[in-house]
C-alpha cells in the first residue's frame, strides 16, 4: 500500500516567504496579542525588580530555591524579559506587515469610483421601486453629495458609496499603535532616569555622581545631560490633624541653569514636576535627617551633618545608621527619629504624628569596626554589627547630648529631605501623539457606516441600499431617500 | 458645614439602598409573576387544554398584572438612582473635591454609572427585563461600599490632587459601568441561549428580546465605551507622567488595565474581522469583563503598588 508521495521542493525563499505570510497574518497579530496579555499576568503576581527590589530580596530570603527557578524564568523582571519582549517585537513587525500593504492598497482605492450598478437591485438589503415622476436622478444626484457619498452615474443609474472613513480609521489607528511602540522604543533608547535624595539647604549639580542611582538608554549619550545646579530652599509638608494623611507637599528649590549665573525660584509639588528643557524633577518621597555631632574622648569632632532617615510608618516614625568612621575605635548609632514622640503600652516609643512637634532620636551605640573598609557595598541606613559590640543606648531631645565610654553624640536639630526623581524622557511625545491618533482612528473605525446605495431610473424607479458591516439605521435613512426622491420633502 | 454635607451624603446613600431593594423585589415579583402565569391559568381552565399552553403560551399569559409591577420596579429605579446621584454629589461636597478618592467612593459612584447606563440603554432598547440583575448589581456594590469599605469623608492626599483625578477615573468609572452593563447583557444571552437549546424558552422569558438583538446590544455596549476605556487609560497614563515621572510603569493596576484592554481588543476583533457572534462572543464578553472587576477588586484590596491609596 505505501507509496512515496512527491513534496514539493519549497526551499529556503519559500520557507522565508511562507513564514511571513504566516506572522503577518491577522490571525497571527490576534495570537500575538492575546499573548501578550496573558504574559503580563505574571509581573502583576510577583515583585518586580524595577519596581520592589526588596520585595524580591525578601522573596529569596523566604525561599531562595523557588526564587532562583522563578528567576530562571524572568518572573522578577517580566516586562524586560527575552519572552516577553519577543512577543511584542512579533506583535510589532506582525501589525507592519499586516497594516501597510493594507495601508497602501486602501490609499490607492481612495481615488477608485464605486463599482457600476449591478443588475438585480431587488436583491438586496434595502428595495423599493415606484413610477417615475421626473427629475429622480438630479435630485438623487444632490442628496447623495450632499450626504458626501462618491457617486458613479452611468446609464440612468447611480452607483453611490460611503463609508470610506472606518476603513482610514481602522489603519490609522494601527498605524498610530507603531508609532506608540516607536515611542516607548525611543524612550528605553535615549532616555534617563535618577534619583537623588536632598537635605532642605543642599545644592544638586547635574553630574553622574551627584545620583544615588542613575540608569541611562542604551543610547544615551553622557555628555547629555542638562545643565544644572538646584538647591533645595524650603520644604513644607501639612497632614489632616485627624487622620495624619499628608495634605499637600510644596518644595522651593533655587535653579541656575546653563550659565549657572541666573538665579531662578521655583516651586515643585507632586502633581506638577519642574521642567528644564526636555528634562524634569519630580518630587517623590521626603522624610526628616536628624542633624547630630559625633566627638571622640578628647573632644575632637569626628562627624558632623544631617543623617537621611528611611520613613516606616503614617506618622514618619523612621529608621537609619548614623556612621563614625573616624572616631577611635569607630563608633556607629542605629537608630530611631520621632517627630511626636509618644510612649504607647504595647509598642514602646512611637510617632503620633508625622509633623516634628515633640522630635526625639532614640540610639543604641555600637563600638568595634563598621566593616567600610573591605569595600563590600553596605545600606546607608543599616549597620552591620557583626564585628561590633552595644555599649550604650539613649533617647535624645533636640539639643541633648549623650556621653558613652569612648566619645559624645549630640542631636542639635533636623531638617527635612526630600528625594527628587530626575528624567528625561522625549520618547514620551511620540507615545502621546500615537496614542491620541489611535483614539481619533478608533473612534472613525468603530462609528463610521458605511453605506452602498443605488438607483437606477428605467421604467420604473429602483433605489436599492446596503449596510456594509450591519451598521445600523439604513432602513430609516433610505426611507427618507424615498421621501425626498417622490418629493415628498 | 462639610460634615452636614457628609449626613446628607450617607442618609441618600442609605435611603438609595432601601429604594433599590424595593425595586429589586417589584423586578423578582414581576419575574415570578410572569413565570406563575401559565399555571394560574392552566388551574382556572381546569387543566383542559394542556396543549394548547404547551404550543402557545404568550396568549394565555395575562402580562397587565406584571406590567403594573414592572413599571414599579422602574421607577424605584430612577428614585434609587436620583438618590445616589445626590448621595455621591453629596459627599463630593462634604470633602471639597471630586467624589473618588477611595474605594468606598469609587464603588458609589461606579454603581451610579452602571444605573444610569442601564437607565439610558432603557430608553431605546426594551431592558426591563435585565432589572432583575442590574438592581441585584447595584446593591452588592452599594452594600459592600456602605459596611466594608466605608471611609469618613476627607481631603485626598497630595499625589491624587490633579484635574487629571476628574478625568481619568470618571472615564474609568463610566466605563466599567458599560462594561459590567454588556457583560450582565451576555451573561442573560448565555442564560437563555442554554435554554433555548434545551427546547423552547420558559414562559417568563418569552416577552424577552431575541438571542440576536441581545447579541448585538452587548457589541454596540463594548464598541459604544472601547475608546472612552482607551481615553480612561491614557488620561492615566499622562498623569502618571506628571505624578511619578513616568508614564508607563507595569503597576499592577495598569497591567490589569492593559488585560482588560487587551481582552477587548480581541473581542472586537473577533467580532469584526473574524465573525464571531452568539455563544462564544458572549464568552469572550464575559472574560474580558471579568479582568476589569479583577483588576477593581484585587488590585486595590489585596494588591501592592502605587494605586493601592484607595483608602483601604
Amino acid at each position: 500500500m505505501s507509496q512515496d508521495i512527491q513534496i514539493p521542493e519549497i526551499g529556503s525563499v519559500g520557507l522565508l516567504r511562507y513564514a511571513w505570510r504566516a506572522l503577518t497574518s491577522m490571525r497571527t497579530a490576534l495570537i500575538l496579542l492575546l499573548l501578550l496579555g496573558v504574559a503580563s499576568i505574571p509581573g502583576s503576581i510577583f515583585p518586580q525588580r524595577t519596581q520592589n527590589p526588596i520585595a524580591v530580596g525578601d522573596s529569596y530570603k523566604n525561599s531562595p530555591e523557588l526564587s532562583r527557578w522563578l528567576d530562571r524564568f524572568y518572573m522578577f523582571d517580566v516586562y524586560g524579559s527575552p519572552w516577553f519582549s519577543a512577543i511584542y517585537i512579533l506583535l510589532f513587525i506582525s501589525l507592519i506587515g499586516c497594516v501597510l500593504p493594507r495601508a497602501i492598497e486602501h490609499f490607492n482605492g481612495a481615488r477608485a469610483l464605486p463599482p457600476a450598478t449591478p443588475k438585480n437591485l431587488n436583491r438586496m438589503e434595502f428595495y423599493a421601486t415606484w413610477v417615475p415622476v421626473g427629475n429622480e436622478i438630479e435630485t438623487a444626484k444632490r442628496w447623495l453629495k450632499a450626504k458626501r457619498f462618491r457617486i458613479l452615474e452611468r446609464d440612468g443609474a447611480i452607483s453611490a458609496e460611503k463609508g470610506f472613513l472606518r476603513e482610514t480609521g481602522n489603519l490609522l489607528f494601527h498605524l498610530a499603535l507603531i508609532l506608540v511602540l516607536l515611542g516607548i522604543s525611543f524612550s528605553s533608547l535615549f532616555g534617563m532616569r535618577g534619583e537623588a535624595i536632598l537635605n532642605v539647604g543642599e545644592r544638586f549639580v547635574n553630574t553622574p555622581t551627584s545620583y544615588d542611582s542613575l540608569a541611562y538608554g542604551k543610547l544615551f549619550k553622557e555628555g547629555k545631560l542638562e545643565k544644572f545646579i538646584i538647591s533645595v530652599d524650603k520644604f513644607d509638608a501639612q497632614y489632616n490633624l485627624l487622620t495624619s494623611a499628608p495634605e499637600d507637599y510644596t518644595l522651593n528649590v533655587s535653579l541656575k541653569r546653563g550659565d549657572l549665573v541666573t538665579v531662578e525660584k521655583h516651586v515643585i509639588k507632586v502633581n506638577s514636576p519642574l521642567a528644564i528643557a526636555s528634562t524634569k524633577i519630580y518630587l517623590q518621597a521626603n522624610g526628616y535627617s536628624p542633624v547630630v555631632t559625633v566627638r571622640d574622648s578628647n573632644g575632637d569632632v569626628a562627624l558632623q551633618g544631617a543623617v537621611p532617615f528611611l520613613p516606616q510608618d503614617a506618622n514618619l516614625r523612621s529608621i537609619g545608621a548614623i556612621k563614625a568612621p573616624d572616631a577611635q575605635p569607630q563608633v556607629g548609632f542605629l537608630g530611631s527619629f520621632l517627630p511626636t514622640y509618644e510612649r504607647s503600652g504595647s509598642d514602646g516609643a512611637v510617632s503620633a504624628f508625622p509633623q516634628a512637634l515633640d522630635p526625639r532620636l532614640l540610639l543604641s551605640v555600637w563600638s568595634g569596626d563598621l566593616g567600610l573598609d573591605d569595600g563590600t557595598p553596605q545600606s546607608v541606613y543599616r549597620i552591620d554589627t557583626s564585628s561590633m559590640s552595644q555599649i550604650g543606648l539613649k533617647a535624645l531631645k533636640p539639643g541633648e547630648t549623650y556621653v558613652y565610654s569612648t566619645g559624645s553624640i549630640t542631636f542639635e536639630g533636623y531638617v527635612q529631605w526630600v528625594n527628587l526623581q530626575i528624567v528625561d524622557d522625549s520618547g514620551k511625545n511620540f507615545a502621546l501623539l500615537g496614542a491620541i491618533i489611535a483614539i481619533l482612528g478608533l473612534l472613525a473605525s468603530l462609528f463610521t457606516r458605511r453605506r452602498r446605495v443605488w438607483i437606477r431610473v428605467g421604467e420604473n424607479v429602483e433605489i436599492a441600499g446596503l449596510a456594509k458591516n450591519g451598521a445600523p439605521g439604513l432602513e430609516q435613512e433610505m426611507a427618507l431617500f424615498e421621501r425626498i426622491l417622490k418629493g415628498e420633502r | 458645614m462639610s460634615n452636614t454635607w457628609a449626613y446628607i451624603s450617607n442618609y441618600s446613600i442609605y435611603s438609595a439602598l432601601a429604594v433599590f431593594t424595593l425595586s429589586f423585589l417589584a423586578h423578582a415579583v414581576e419575574t415570578a409573576w410572569a413565570v406563575k402565569a401559565p399555571e394560574r391559568e392552566l388551574a382556572s381552565m381546569g387543566g383542559s387544554a394542556p396543549s394548547q399552553i404547551a404550543t402557545n403560551p404568550s396568549k394565555i399569559l395575562d402580562y397587565k398584572a406584571t406590567e403594573k409591577i414592572a413599571r414599579i420596579a422602574t421607577a424605584m429605579m430612577i428614585l434609587g438612582f436620583l438618590l445616589l446621584f445626590t448621595g455621591v454629589i453629596a459627599r463630593g461636597v462634604s470633602a471639597g473635591r471630586v467624589p473618588w478618592g477611595n474605594m468606598y467612593e469609587f464603588s458609589i459612584t461606579g454603581a451610579l454609572a452602571f444605573c444610569a447606563a442601564y437607565l439610558a440603554a432603557l430608553q431605546k432598547y426594551n431592558l426591563r427585563w435585565l432589572g432583575l440583575l442590574v438592581s441585584f448589581g447595584i446593591l452588592l456594590t452599594l452594600g459592600t461600599a456602605v459596611t466594608v469599605l466605608y471611609v469618613p469623608s476627607a481631603p485626598l492626599v497630595p499625589a491624587l490632587k490633579s484635574v487629571w483625578l476628574i478625568i481619568h477615573v470618571i472615564t474609568a468609572i463610566i466605563s466599567g459601568g458599560v462594561f459590567l452593563l454588556a457583560n450582565a447583557i451576555a451573561a442573560a444571552y448565555l442564560y437563555l441561549d442554554s435554554m433555548e437549546s434545551k427546547g423552547e424558552r420558559s414562559a417568563w422569558a418569552k416577552p424577552l428580546p431575541s438571542l440576536d438583538a441581545l447579541d448585538q446590544l452587548s457589541y454596540r455596549l463594548v464598541a459604544l465605551v472601547f475608546p472612552l476605556w482607551s481615553f480612561s487609560v491614557i488620561a492615566g497614563a499622562i498623569w502618571a507622567e506628571a505624578a511619578w515621572g513616568r508614564y508607563w510603569g507595569w503597576d499592577p493596576k495598569e497591567t490589569w488595565a492593559f488585560i482588560t484592554w487587551v481582552a477587548y481588543a480581541a473581542y472586537l476583533h473577533a467580532r469584526v474581522t473574524v465573525g464571531w457572534r452568539g455563544r462564544r462572543a458572549a464568552w469572550l464578553c464575559l472574560f474580558a469583563g471579568s479582568t476589569f472587576l479583577f483588576n477593581y477588586v484585587y488590585v486595590n484590596i489585596w494588591g501592592s503598588g502605587k494605586h493601592t491609596y484607595s483608602g483601604l
